[in-house]
């Protein structure tokens, strides 16, 4: 039992990680239909970020995550500005492409600039264990979700109760409708952005305290496991993209306790499939009728 | 004697929505019926569910074909079509990005069935059966005027043209019975009148029975020998164009409360 | 009849031709090892492209899980062929590893397919991670270290016949009533079953026929390399089989063929430029897909019967 709860605790640490990652592919795909394979990458450059001011500005925790959300936000804006802004009415398999050319892009231009080099993240916070019931429980897992959280439910204020929020649910229902009665869609689509890729920078900050380790290339497997996290909720359904992060983290860290950790991946996509057939638009995806 | 198409309390429930409702009804061989009703009655639906686009909930429906009697509810509408059901569809379904030619062949491809082997390695019987194909493409294209647009792409035509190939492309699955979901949407009088004398000739030349869904009254009341009115999902009337006509029960759901 | 025999011979006259130059090129010492090298690996990757832009670009699912199926025909070769070393176990490994890809394309396909564009393109994607966390964990495969050592049967002939074999049989099946059924598929399933196309069996059909070529590719990889390990079949190798049919055209072979020369000798030539040469791929990537959204070809394709005939309709203009 105490065991079981151990497993819940990491995983849900984990999982907020990918959640936070998993709500930036879900607003994008669900306002321009987009897999945005660079996504996992702005994470990549946000723990850089942090890693960069905590080192040399020495700026505390708080700072560094804000500052690596505004890092992640202006550059979701600028590659959504000139890469996926002006293939907007192009084939949805073209956009893709140039996603994972951008996603290719930063990865390489981080390693050609900086070295592809793992490196330690400096520990701001220092490590310390609770032992609560039997059930070890670290400050930093404790930090990690409760920011995790508190940025879910900021986010979810943002779309619900604020104009723009309102005005990316407009987009996302029906770009030509929502011109129509005046919102701005470029705006709108920027923010979005901005949005994603601000929890993507905040998320490579806390992965970088978790793990202790960073490089060039660690945005590429959470940033898969994110978007199938996304698919797995409900590809653009902002509930589901954190139901399915912590799903898929939750799952994780079981089948690794239970000695299957070389068979984890192959476990996580077996359920996505089956998740898939039972429900084919996701958990909470609202599959689409075709009207005959 | 039995019908060709009989209906047996035909039922469809979208959740705790109940689109048709015990809808019982009948084709004879060679007859032009109509389904008329307001917008909303569920005659599409009545015509998704006859041609297995989508299933019943529950009653049945029986093809009593040139080939024996045959159950459709629960048959895939590939298997429908295979049977001799065919069909147009109210917001035009054509392949798009294919040419006029091969939008009929497709039609006729379940007819000919073929292995693997010859088809990737180009046995003669493979330019036969195909040159065969083409001919009797181009001699259907040819009875709707369309000859000269078999190299263009479907979605290049004008929209009437674009009704007048799904017509074709329906025929071309040899049907027993066919079915036009609102063949004159969008167009105009002498359009329509253009295309009672149409749907007339195919009636006539390919010796089928056709079951049509029509806002416009004149075509409708100018060619059915008999009118089903669906209100609501359930039948309100059915009999001859004179008997509809004269229907208070039809003129109320039509006209409203006053009349 | 007689003229579809004329377009026939004149294409086999292009691919004898196109042996033979290279065999003189080779000869004379035009192309040595390292541009062999370059093109085996187009080959390879022509022959994974054809059979990807069959499933993407004409039969319209999405698939993103053609390096599981590669996998399958390396790992295939690599097993048979280190206890039957001869030229017959070869392609006998050939056979088998296209066997068991239909197995599992049948297996991936049959409850994926109902599945929609991008749902299908993840779940696709997933099933060939299992296969290749499968082999990963597998004895008889050698686990994450692989496999070395495989004897080499596949030299630049036995790619370039492979080559124009798969590229045959895919083009006359595109080019076929079966390919016609494929396509209506793309274009409008409800429609496509309303006239009799049993939707379901010919996604399969093209799903299936992508993935046997796929496992033939495999298995000319791990002969020609002799070194295969599981992450040579990750999803980096699926995603870049993909780009080659974007980047070409989804739905023109002609542009795949094209692409994958051009994105061969792109890589041939970066590879002076060390560090950078990812950097510039991905930028002339994201540049192409910039200015021709619709691949380097669009739909476009190279045929013999059109040049006939646009040039009888010249001569009887001029005339």
């Amino acid at each position: 039992m105490q065991t079981f709860f151990q497993q819940i605790i990491n995983g849900l640490s984990l999982g907020s990680i990918y959640a936070l990652l998993a709500l930036g592919y879900t607003m994008v795909y669900g306002i321009i239909k987009l897999i945005n394979f660079a996504h996992g990458d702005i994470y990549m450059l946000g723990a850089f970020w942090g890693y960069y001011v905590i080192n040399v500005w020495h700026f505390n925790f708080i700072m560094a995550l804000l500052s690596a959300m505004l890092v992640g936000a202006a550059s979701g804006v600028i590659i959504e500005y000139f890469a996926y802004r002006p293939l907007r009415h192009s084939p949805r398999i073209t956009a893709l492409i140039t996603a994972i050319g951008v996603s290719f892009l930063l990865e390489n231009g981080m390693s050609y600039l900086f070295s592809s080099n793992t490196r330690d993240f400096p520990q701001i916070i220092k490590q310390v264990n609770y032992n609560v019931g039997g059930i070890l429980i670290s400050n930093i897992q404790i930090l990690i979700l409760v920011t995790a959280c508190i940025l879910m439910v900021l986010l979810q204020l943002i779309i619900k109760k604020t104009k723009m929020g309102r005005a990316m649910r407009a987009v996302s229902v029906d770009p030509d409708a929502a011109e129509l009665v005046g919102i701005n869609i470029n705006w709108t689509i920027s923010f979005t952005f901005a949005l994603g890729s601000a929890l993507a920078g905040a998320a490579g900050v806390l992965i970088g305290l978790y793990y202790n380790s960073i490089d060039p290339l660690m945005g590429m497997t959470p940033g898969i496991k994110a978007f199938v996290a996304a698919v797995l909720g409900g590809i653009g359904s902002v509930p589901g993209a954190s139901v399915g992060g912590f799903i898929i983290g939750i799952l994780e860290t079981f089948v690794q306790s239970i000695g299957l950790s070389a068979y984890k991946d192959a476990v996580v996509y077996f359920v996505l499939i089956v998740i898939l057939l039972i429900l084919p638009a996701g958990i909470f995806g609202k599959s689409a009728k075709e009207k005959v | 004697m039995s019908k060709l198409l009989q209906v047996e309390n035909l039922v469809k429930n979208f959740g705790g929505l109940t689109a048709v409702s015990n809808v019982s009804m009948h084709l004879d061989n060679n007859e032009l019926v109509a389904l008329i009703g307001p917008n909303g009655a569920g005659k599409t639906t009545l015509f998704n569910l006859l041609t297995g686009v989508i299933p019943a909930s529950s009653g049945s429906i029986v093809l009593n074909g040139d080939n024996g009697t045959y159950p459709l509810n629960g048959k895939r509408a590939y298997k429908i079509a295979d049977m001799g059901l065919s069909r147009t569809f109210q917001n035009i379904r054509l392949f798009k990005e294919l040419t006029v030619l091969d939008n009929v062949l497709i039609a006729m491809t379940s007819k000919f069935k073929e292995g693997f082997i010859p088809t990737i390695f180009r046995f003669p019987s493979y330019y036969r059966t195909e040159a065969r194909l083409v001919k009797e493409a181009k001699k259907l294209l040819a009875i709707f005027e369309l000859e000269d647009d078999i190299d263009v792409l479907a979605k290049n035509l004008p929209y009437g043209t674009q009704r007048r190939l799904e017509i074709v492309r329906a025929l071309a699955t040899k049907p027993q019975i066919l079915f036009l979901d609102e063949p004159a949407a969008g167009m105009n009088p002498e359009k329509i009148a253009n295309l009672t004398q149409l749907i007339l000739k195919v009636q006539h030349s390919f010796h089928i029975t056709i079951l049509l869904i029509e806002h416009d009254m004149s075509l409708v009341m100018n060619l059915a020998q008999r009118i089903y009115v669906l209100d609501h999902g359930s039948l309100l009337a059915q009999g001859t164009p004179d008997e509809i006509q004269s229907n208070k029960a039809v003129i109320k759901a039509y006209l409203g409360e006053e009349a | 009849m007689k003229a579809n025999f004329k377009y026939n011979v004149v294409w086999l006259i292009m691919m004898v031709a196109g042996f033979y130059l290279m065999n003189t090129l080779i000869m004379i010492g035009v192309i040595d090892s390292f541009i062999e090298n370059m093109l085996v690996t187009i080959g390879i990757n022509i022959i994974l492209a054809t059979g990807l832009n069959l499933i993407i670009g004409f039969a319209g699912q999405f698939s993103l899980g053609h390096a599981g199926f590669m996998a399958i025909g390396a790992y295939a070769t690599a097993i048979i062929t280190q206890t039957a070393s001869t030229t017959g176990g070869f392609y006998v490994s050939i056979f088998i590893g296209i066997v068991v890809a239909i197995i599992a394309a049948l297996i991936v396909g049959i409850p994926t397919l109902r599945l929609r564009g991008d749902y299908l393109a993840i779940a696709t994607m997933g099933a060939s991670e299992i296969i290749r966390i499968l082999i990963n964990n597998m004895k008889m495969t050698g686990g994450a270290a692989g496999m070395f050592n495989i004897p080499q049967f596949a030299d630049w002939p036995t790619v370039y016949i492979m080559v124009c074999v798969t590229t045959i049989v895919i083009v006359n099946f595109i080019h076929s009533r079966a390919g016609r059924a494929v396509k209506s598929v793309r274009e409008d399933e409800i429609a496509a079953e309303a006239m009799g196309i049993n939707v379901t069996k010919w996604k399969l059909a093209a799903f299936v026929l992508g993935a046997s070529t796929a496992a033939i590719a495999g298995s000319l990889h791990a002969s020609y390399l002799q070194t295969i390990a599981p992450n040579d079949f990750g999803i980096m190798e699926s995603i870049s089989i993909l780009i080659i049919v974007v980047l070409g055209g989804v739905g023109s072979i002609t542009g795949t063929f094209v692409a994958a020369v051009v994105l061969g000798v792109l890589d041939t030539v970066l590879q002076n430029f060390g560090a950078l040469r990812m950097v510039i791929y991905a930028a002339a990537l994201i540049l192409i897909m910039i200015f021709k959204p619709t691949g380097l070809l669009g739909t476009w394709e190279l045929s013999i019967k059109k040049i006939f005939s646009r040039s009888k309709r010249k001569e009887r203009v001029e005339s």
